[in-house]
C-alpha cells in the first residue's frame, strides 16, 4: 500500500498517445534560457575557465606579458606558509559561521518554536526571532565599520566596559594581537550569523505535525527527551541545507576581515578570500592569485557536493524506511 | 482515474488538517489552564531569551547612544554615557563628508535594476526547465546551483579585465551586472521547483485558447509565479545593496560608490571621529531597517523557500 504510494508520488507511466501530446506542450521552450544562458556564459564560466588559464601563468596584470609557467603557481603555493596559513583559518571561519550557529540556533529555534512559542504566544517568539535575525540584513560594511569601532584598543566600547565597569587594567587589543584577532573577527561572525538558522530551523518546525509533540508530552517525554527524538531528526533537510550554505559562507567570506583586519596582524586573520584579493589587487600577482582562487573554488565544489552526497544518502534512507514501514 | 484520486487525498488531507486545527482549538484553553500554575523556569527562559535578543542587539544600541554626541563628550564620558546634549553634527559631518545622497540614490537604482533583471531572467529560466521539458534540465539546475557557490575570487580577475576592456572599468552597471547574474542562478533553482508543479490544466487550457508560449507566460503562469517573484525581489535587492566585493574592486571613484563601500571607506580617515563613524553607520542603516520592518515576514517566508526548495 504504501509502496504504491511512493510510486505515484514520481512519474506516472503515461500511454502513447499521453506521450506524444505531453511532449508537444512541453516542448519549444528552450529559447527562453538563452538570455541566461548566455549571461551565465559571459559573466561566470568563460571568466571562470579563464582564470584557471591564467593560473598557468606568470603574469603582472594588464599589458605585460603572459609567460606559461605551468603548475609552479600550485607548487609554489604548497610551500607558502601564508597560503596554509589562510586555509587554517578557514576552519575558524567554519566554526563562526557554521558550526556555533549551527548549534546555538538548533537549540534557541526549538527553545522558541517549542516552549516560547507555547507559553507565551506566537508573537513573542517570532519577535525574538526578529531580534536575532537583524544582524544578518546590515550590509558587511555598516556591520563592520561598527565593530570595528567596539573592538577598538583605545576608545571601543567593549574595552571602555572593561576598564570602566569591571577596573581592568590591561584591556586586551583585540583587533592588533595576533593571538586574539582571529577570535575577535569569528565574535562578529557569529553574532551576524546566528540569526539565519534561527529562522529556518523555527519555519522547519513548523512544518512538523503537532501531535507529534503533543503524544511525546503525554507519554511524559521531557523538552530533552522531545528535541532529541522529535525535533532533530525531523529538520534533518534543513539541517543539510545550513550546513552547506554556512560553509560555503565561511569558505568565502571575505567582507568583515577587509574591514576589521585586513587579514592582519602578521597574517594571523589571513583567508584564502583575501589572500587572492591582495596577490590580485595589492601585489599584482595575477597568476599567483588566480591559482589561490582556483584551490578555493574547487574546495568550495568538493565540500558543497560532499554535503549534497549525505543530503541524498540520508533522503533515500528516509525514503526506504517509509518504504518498509 | 489517478487524477479524481489524487484530488480526494488532497481534500481528505486538508479535512484532517482543519479537524486537527479545530481540535486543537479546542484543547487550548484547557491545556493553558493546566499549565496556569505558577511556574517560574517559564519566566527564566524568557528571561534568557530576551538577555540573549538584548545582547544581540547591543552593538546597534551603542551607535544610537554614540551617534548624537559630540567628540568631546565621547572622549570625556566614555561610549556607555548618555549624551550630554543632542549633537547633530555628526550626522552632519557624514552627510557632506560622504555625499550620502550620491552614495544612497547609487545603492537604490544598482539594487532595483538588477533585482529586476535576475527575477525576469529566474523567470525565463524556470518557465523553460521548470514547465518546458529540455534536455538535460536537472544538470543545467545543478550547474547553476554549483555556479551560485562558486568564489567571487574565481572570476574577478577576467572580469575585472574584460570589463576595463570595453571600457566599463568604474561603471556601476558592472555591478549590476554581476550581481544580476549570480542571483538569477539562485533564482531559477528556486524557482524552476516552484514551477515544475504547476497546473497543468491551466497551461493545457491556454493552449486552447490559442495562446502562445510567449502570451501564456505573461497571462497565465505570470500572475501565480507573482507572489514568489515578489519576494525574489526583495531577496535579490537587499542582497545587492549590501554586496561588497564586487563594488570594492568595480566601483572606485566617489560619485559611482554605494552606501557600504562609502561607510567603509570611512575607516582610517582621520577627519572622522567615533561620533561620526556611528552617526554615518546610523542613517546608512536607515533603509535597510525600513526595509527589514516592512518585509519581515515575507523575507523569513523568502528565506525558508530558499531552504525548503
Amino acid at each position: 500500500m504504501s509502496r504504491k504510494k511512493g510510486s505515484s508520488h514520481g512519474k506516472r507511466t503515461l500511454s502513447e498517445n499521453e506521450k506524444i501530446y505531453e511532449k508537444r506542450i512541453r516542448s519549444g521552450y528552450g529559447r527562453y534560457i538563452i538570455p541566461g544562458a548566455i549571461g551565465t556564459i559571459v559573466i561566470l564560466l568563460i571568466p571562470f575557465v579563464a582564470n584557471l588559464w591564467i593560473s598557468l601563468h606568470s603574469w603582472r596584470g594588464g599589458r605585460s606579458t603572459m609567460k606559461f609557467v605551468g603548475f609552479d603557481n600550485y607548487l609554489k603555493l604548497l610551500q607558502d606558509e601564508k597560503f596554509w596559513t589562510s586555509f587554517g583559518n578557514s576552519l575558524y571561519m567554519i566554526v563562526a559561521m557554521a558550526v556555533i550557529p549551527l548549534i546555538i540556533g538548533l537549540i534557541l529555534a526549538a527553545v522558541l518554536f517549542d516552549y516560547i512559542g507555547r507559553e507565551f504566544g506566537g508573537k513573542t517568539s517570532s519577535f525574538l526571532r526578529a531580534c536575532y535575525y537583524l544582524p544578518q540584513i546590515l550590509p558587511v560594511g555598516v556591520a563592520g565599520i561598527l565593530w570595528n569601532w567596539i573592538l577598538n584598543s583605545q576608545t571601543g566600547a567593549i574595552n571602555r566596559i572593561l576598564s570602566g565597569v569591571f577596573g581592568m587594567e590591561e584591556t586586551p587589543d583585540w583587533l592588533g594581537d595576533p593571538d586574539l584577532a582571529i577570535y575577535a573577527v569569528m565574535l562578529m561572525l557569529i553574532w551576524g550569523q546566528i540569526g539565519y538558522p534561527v529562522v529556518i530551523f523555527m519555519s522547519a518546525l513548523g512544518r512538523v505535525d503537532p501531535e507529534l509533540y503533543e503524544a511525546a508530552s503525554l507519554d511524559g517525554a521531557g523538552w530533552w527527551r522531545r528535541f532529541t527524538a522529535i525535533t532533530l531528526p525531523q529538520i534533518k533537510p534543513e539541517t543539510f541545507v545550513v550546513v552547506l550554505t554556512c560553509t560555503v559562507a565561511a569558505l568565502k567570506v571575505f567582507g568583515p576581515v577587509y574591514i576589521l583586519t585586513k587579514g592582519g596582524p602578521q597574517s594571523s586573520t589571513l583567508v584564502p578570500s583575501y589572500y587572492s584579493y591582495l596577490s590580485f589587487f595589492g601585489k599584482s600577482q595575477i597568476g599567483y592569485g588566480a591559482a589561490i582562487a582556483s584551490v578555493l573554488a574547487i574546495l568550495i565544489a568538493i565540500v558543497a557536493m560532499v554535503i549534497m552526497f549525505f543530503q541524498n544518502r540520508s533522503a533515500a534512507r528516509e525514503r526506504e524506511g517509509a518504504l518498509v514501514s | 482515474m489517478s487524477m479524481s484520486s489524487s484530488v480526494k487525498t488532497t481534500i481528505q488531507g486538508r479535512m484532517t488538517r482543519i479537524e486537527r486545527k479545530d481540535e486543537a482549538k479546542r484543547n487550548a484553553p484547557a491545556s493553558q489552564k493546566r499549565r496556569k500554575p505558577l511556574n517560574p523556569t517559564r519566566w527564566v527562559i524568557l528571561l534568557l531569551c530576551l538577555l540573549l535578543a538584548l545582547i544581540i542587539l547591543s552593538p546597534l544600541f551603542l551607535m544610537v547612544l554614540n551617534a548624537f554626541k559630540t567628540s568631546q563628550d565621547y572622549t570625556q564620558n566614555g561610549p556607555l554615557a548618555l549624551p550630554q546634549e543632542l549633537y547633530f553634527g555628526g550626522l552632519i559631518n557624514f552627510w557632506n563628508a560622504t555625499d550620502f545622497p550620491i552614495k544612497f540614490w547609487n545603492s537604490l537604482w544598482i539594487s532595483v535594476v538588477s533585482a529586476l533583471i535576475s527575477v525576469g531572467l529566474s523567470l525565463f529560466n524556470s518557465y523553460a526547465l521548470g514547465i518546458g521539458r529540455v534536455r538535460g534540465s536537472s544538470l543545467i539546475v545543478a550547474l547553476f546551483m554549483i555556479l551560485t557557490m562558486l568564489p567571487g575570487e574565481g572570476f574577478i580577475y577576467p572580469l575585472f579585465y574584460m570589463f576595463n576592456a570595453v571600457g566599463m572599468g568604474n561603471s556601476q552597471w558592472t555591478i549590476v551586472i554581476i550581481c544580476g547574474i549570480i542571483n538569477m542562478a539562485f533564482g531559477t533553482y528556486l524557482l524552476s521547483s516552484v514551477m515544475s508543479t504547476f497546473p497543468k490544466e491551466l497551461l493545457e487550457a491556454a493552449q486552447i485558447d490559442g495562446a502562445g508560449r510567449w502570451r501564456t507566460l505573461w497571462n497565465v503562469v505570470f500572475p501565480i509565479m507573482k507572489s514568489n517573484c515578489a519576494v525574489l525581489f526583495i531577496f535579490f535587492f537587499i542582497w545587492t545593496w549590501n554586496e561588497f566585493y564586487f563594488s570594492l574592486i568595480f566601483l572606485t571613484s566617489g560619485d559611482t560608490q554605494t552606501i557600504p563601500l562609502a561607510i567603509a571607506s570611512l575607516q582610517g580617515d582621520r577627519i572622522m571621529d567615533v561620533p561620526t563613524i556611528n552617526a554615518g553607520s546610523l542613517i546608512s542603516l536607515i533603509p535597510a531597517f525600513v526595509f527589514f520592518l516592512l518585509f519581515q515576514r515575507t523575507l523569513t517566508k523568502g528565506i525558508t523557500a530558499g531552504a525548503v526548495k
